[in-house]
């Protein structure tokens, strides 16, 4: 049977995207962690409420605490990449718009993770 | 390459999909929902950014939030931000079923759809009853 494709891509079995499952993948496992860590991060920001910057600040020091919040920050920005990727895969037909989206989420994405994270470490250590 | 009948019949063709002439199905909107719930959540992450360093910036941080946070416009936003989050949480799990083999059926997922969709707004709508009825802040 002929076929176009050479036998190092058959064999790599990635597909026409050239990533295989990766993604796909990617995006689930982020998901699937995301489901506690959003309860949590519902019960927090619930409680805190109306109440004083003292008390969030206490909640959010606590080890536990800290380390929850940063699951959910870099999970729930993981997950907002991956998903922000698909909508520019599907809309932006243009090589150079493409890249130019793509690596403006990426450069935005860390900078808000690694502001979250850096606000996490300050309250920790305040 | 000289009798393509694609050619003559290309004109001819209707194109798909033709989001303006089609009446919209539910499960439609549930999965255009999902994407703009998305993309709004994504703008929530800088509002979380916001929140964390503002909580970390001591009583003028925290002030200096709920200034803005408090505003009508504010809570239109956080109102959006809450509904989204649930709306795509529900929607998730839907898609996480999906990826089982679970919800295909034509009548279970248009029955899905609407029950996420009435789930989402009397959630968002509960959380914010609890709130202004003084049910939140049990953190103290």
């Amino acid at each position: 049977m002929s076929t176009a494709q050479t036998p190092l891509h058959k064999v790599q079995g990635m597909g026409s995207s050239h990533s295989g499952t990766g993604h796909f993948w990617h995006e689930r496992v982020t998901a699937v962690a995301l489901i506690p860590l959003s309860l949590w991060f519902a019960y927090t920001v619930l409680g805190l409420i109306g109440t004083s910057e003292v008390t969030a600040l206490q909640f959010l020091a606590h080890p536990w605490n800290a380390l929850l919040m940063g699951g959910f920050v870099c999970f729930s920005l993981w997950h907002t990449y991956l998903g922000l990727q698909v909508v520019v895969d599907d809309y932006i037909h243009t090589a150079g718009a493409k890249i130019f989206l793509l690596l403006l989420i990426r450069f935005s994405v860390i900078a808000t993770g690694a502001t979250c994270l850096f606000a996490i470490v300050r309250i920790a250590a305040l | 390459m000289a009798d393509n009948p694609q050619t003559p019949l290309a004109t001819t063709r209707p194109l798909s999909p033709h989001m303006t002439v089609y009446r919209w199905p539910v499960t439609m909107m549930a999965s255009i929902t999902h994407r703009v719930t998305g993309v709004g959540l994504a703008m929530g992450a800088v509002v979380l950014a916001w929140w964390l360093v503002s909580i970390s910036n001591g009583p003028e941080g925290w002030q200096s939030f709920h200034a803005i946070a408090d505003t009508p416009i504010g809570l239109i936003v956080l109102f959006g931000l809450t509904w989204s989050l649930i709306y795509h949480f529900l929607n998730g799990i839907r898609h996480l079923a999906w990826d089982l083999g679970y919800g295909f059926d034509k009548q279970v997922a248009e029955r899905n759809s609407v029950i996420v969709f009435a789930l989402s707004i009397i959630a968002a709508l509960a959380v914010f009853a609890l709130t202004w009825t003084g049910h939140g802040g049990y953190l103290q």
